[in-house]
C-alpha cells in the first residue's frame, strides 16, 4: 500500500479496499518509526488527521467523494492551517498555532478531501537549499542519511522518498520544489506564477513564490495540481483563467514534441555524473518521438546574481511583520519599543534569514536602489526575454534540475555563495514567471538525479505529459531508497 | 563594493535587528562574499530596458468596497504576545 500512487490509492478507497482511516494510519505509523531519524515532519497531530480520514470515509460512503478524498498527503509548514502550529521552520513561529487556512489548505482539504497526516520541515522562511536552515533541525536524505535532502521543501521530499506519505506540496521560490524533488527521486511542479494562490503560504518573496505539489510520479502531481490551482480573489497576483484539468494531455504522444537544450545548461559547471543521466533522458526522448533543438538562454548565467538582490529585498519587507507585536516570538526582555524590535527579531531570526534580509534592506536603501535594485530588475526582463525567443522554436525546455546530486550535511553551509550555486538552473523560471518540473532520470555514485523541464507559461498540462510519457518508458521514478521497509 | 563593519551594523538597524561587535565582523564577511556574486549583474548595459517587477503583465483589481471579513478579532489576537481590551501591547512610546 505504502508504495501506491494517488491514482491507485483512489482506486483502492473507492473499492473499499482500504478505507481513509486505516491509510491514514498506517502513514502515521511510518512516521512515529522512521520520522525521529529522518525529521521530515516538524508537527504531527494523529487525533485531527483521524478525525480528517473519518471524515473523508464518511463522504466515501456517502458517495460524495471526489477523486482524491481520503488520501492522506503532508503539507510544507508554510501553509497556514487553522489549529495547526505553522511554523515556517523558523523560532520566530515556533509556537504559532495558525487562526485561519491558506487557499491551498482549504482547497486540499476542505474541498478535496485529502488528508493532512501533519506539517513538514523547511529552510526557514524557505530559505535554503539544504534545508539546514531549519529551527527545527536538518532533515536526512533517505537516500543516504548523512546528505542534504535539498530545500526548502526539504521535509516534504524526504517524507515522500521515506514513503512517510504518498505526497506532499512543496513551494518554490529559487528552486525550492524542484530541487529537493530531483535529490530525492521525486516528480515536482512549480506553476506559473499565480496559478496556485498565495493566501496563507506565508511570503518570503512575493513576486517569485508559487506553491506546487510533489510525488512520487507527475500523474500524482497532476492531480494535486487539480485540487490545488484556481483563481482566488484573496491572493492580488492571483490570475483569473478557466479551470483546467491538468490530466488531460497525459497520455498524449510525444511525436514532432520540439525540446530545447540550452546551450548555458550544458556547459562547465554541472557534475559529469549529473551530466551523463540528463543525456541519456534526452536519448529517451529522441527514442518518444521528440526532435532535439538548440537554444540559449544567454543571461542566465545572470540569474542567480539577479535573484539574491530581488528575493532578499522582497524578503526584508515581508519579513518586517515579524516583530514580537502581533504574533510570533517576542524577546524576554527588552527595554524600548526599538530594543524590543531589535531584540525580537535578533533572536526569532536564523542567521541566513538574517543575512537576507540585511541584503534586502541594503539594496533597497537609499542611493543603491538605483544600482542594485532596479538593475536586477532590468536583468529579470533580459532574462525572461531569453525564455520569449527560446520558445520560439521548442515546446519545452529541457536541462538537469541542480548541478550536483544531494550533498553531504555541512558541506555548503558555511559557504553561503556555494549553497547559493546549487539553484542555478531554477532560478531563471522563477524570475520569468514560468513553470518547471523536476522528474528522476538516473543515478550518480548511488544518489538520484532529478531532469529538469521547463514550459511556456500556463503549459503545466504539456510539462506534465511530457514528464508521463518518460516515466512511462523508464523505471526511475519507482527506485525507492533502502532501509526504509 | 565592500561593506565595513559601520555599514552592516548601520543596515542591521535599519532592518531592526540587534548585531554585536563580533556578529557584525561575521556578517560582514559573508555579505561581501554575497555582493561578489551580485556585482556580475554591473557589467551589463540595460539602458533602455523595462524594469520587470513581476512575471505576469496584469494590474490589481479592483472589488466593491463592500465588507467581506467577518470579525475574528479575538481569534486573530489570541496569538499575540500580550493583549489587553482588544489592544496589542507594546512598551510605552510617548513618555
Amino acid at each position: 500500500m505504502i508504495d501506491k500512487t494517488l491514482k491507485q490509492l483512489s482506486q483502492a478507497l473507492a473499492a473499499k479496499e482500504v478505507s481513509s482511516v486505516e491509510l491514514s494510519t498506517l502513514f502515521l505509523d511510518r512516521i512515529e518509526r522512521l520520522n525521529p531519524d529522518i525529521n521530515a515532519f516538524v508537527t504531527v497531530d494523529r487525533e485531527k488527521t483521524l478525525a480528517m480520514a473519518a471524515a473523508a470515509d464518511a463522504r466515501i460512503a456517502a458517495g460524495t467523494a471526489g477523486p482524491l478524498t481520503g488520501i492522506p498527503i503532508a503539507q510544507k509548514d508554510i501553509f497556514c492551517a487553522e489549529g495547526w502550529r505553522t511554523t515556517c521552520g523558523s523560532k520566530m513561529l515556533a509556537d504559532f498555532v495558525a487562526p485561519y487556512d491558506a487557499t491551498v489548505i482549504e482547497k486540499m482539504h476542505r474541498d478535496a478531501g485529502l488528508v493532512s497526516l501533519g506539517k513538514t520541515n523547511m529552510d526557514e522562511f524557505a530559505m535554503g537549499s539544504s534545508n539546514e536552515t531549519s529551527f527545527f533541525g536538518p532533515v536526512k536524505n533517505p537516500w543516504d542519511r548523512t546528505r542534504v535532502p535539498g530545500g526548502s521543501s526539504g521535509g516534504s521530499a524526504a517524507a515522500i522518498a521515506a514513503r512517510l506519505a504518498p505526497a506532499a506540496t512543496g513551494t518554490d521560490t529559487g528552486g525550492s520544489i524542484r530541487q529537493p524533488a530531483a535529490l530525492c527521486n521525486l516528480t515536482g511542479l512549480k506553476p506559473t506564477y499565480g496559478v496556485v494562490s498565495r493566501y496563507g503560504m506565508i511570503a518570503y518573496a512575493s513576486s517569485l513564490d508559487q506553491g506546487g505539489p510533489m510525488g512520487a510520479t507527475a500523474e500524482d502531481c497532476a492531480l494535486l495540481l487539480n485540487t490545488m490551482a484556481g483563481f482566488d480573489a484573496r491572493d492580488s497576483t492571483s490570475l483569473e483563467r478557466p479551470a483546467e484539468d491538468y490530466t488531460r494531455s497525459l497520455e498524449q504522444p510525444l511525436a514532432g514534441l520540439r525540446i530545447g537544450l540550452p546551450k548555458e545548461f550544458f556547459a562547465a559547471g554541472c557534475d559529469a555524473g549529473v551530466m551523463a543521466a540528463v543525456q541519456e533522458a534526452i536519448n529517451e526522448y529522441r527514442r518518444l518521438g521528440a526532435t532535439i533543438v538548440d537554444v540559449s538562454l544567454p543571461n542566465s548565467h545572470l540569474s542567480v546574481p539577479a535573484y539574491y538582490v530581488i528575493a532578499p529585498a522582497e524578503a526584508s519587507s515581508n519579513l518586517s511583520r515579524f516583530d514580537g507585536v502581533r504574533y510570533g516570538y517576542r524577546a524576554p526582555d527588552y527595554g524600548n519599543l526599538d530594543d524590543m524590535y531589535m531584540k525580537t527579531r535578533a533572536q526569532g531570526f536564523g542567521e541566513e534569514v538574517k543575512r537576507r534580509i540585511l541584503i534586502g534592506t541594503y539594496v533597497l536603501s537609499h542611493g543603491y536602489y538605483d544600482a542594485y535594485y532596479l538593475q536586477a530588475q532590468r536583468i529579470r526582463r533580459l532574462i525572461a526575454n531569453d525564455f520569449v525567443d527560446a520558445f520560439k522554436s521548442c515546446d519545452v525546455i529541457l536541462g538537469p534540475t541542480s548541478p550536483t546530486t544531494a550533498f553531504k550535511l555541512g558541506e555548503k553551509s558555511a559557504d553561503p555563495v556555494q549553497m547559493y550555486l546549487s539553484d542555478i538552473y531554477t532560478i531563471a523560471v522563477n524570475l520569468a514567471g514560468l513553470p518547471g518540473m523536476a522528474l528522476p532520470c538516473g543515478f550518480a555514485g548511488g544518489l538520484p538525479v532529478g531532469l529538469q523541464l521547463i514550459g511556456n507559461y500556463f503549459d503545466e498540462a504539456r510539462l506534465l505529459n511530457v514528464a508521463h510519457r518518460y516515466q512511462q518508458a523508464t523505471d526511475w521514478h519507482q527506485r525507492r531508497p533502502q532501509g526504509i521497509e | 563594493m565592500s561593506l565595513t563593519p559601520e555599514q552592516v551594523k548601520r543596515i542591521a538597524h535599519l532592518a531592526r535587528i540587534e548585531v554585536s561587535e563580533s556578529e557584525a565582523l561575521t556578517t560582514q564577511g559573508h555579505l561581501n562574499g554575497i555582493f561578489e556574486l551580485i556585482e556580475q549583474m554591473q557589467a551589463v548595459d540595460t539602458t533602455g530596458v523595462e524594469p520587470m517587477a513581476h512575471a505576469q503583465d496584469v494590474s490589481q483589481r479592483l472589488r466593491p468596497d463592500a465588507v467581506s471579513e467577518a470579525d475574528r478579532r479575538a481569534a486573530y489576537q489570541a496569538v499575540a504576545p500580550e493583549t489587553e481590551a482588544g489592544l496589542y501591547l507594546v512598551p510605552k512610546v510617548i513618555e
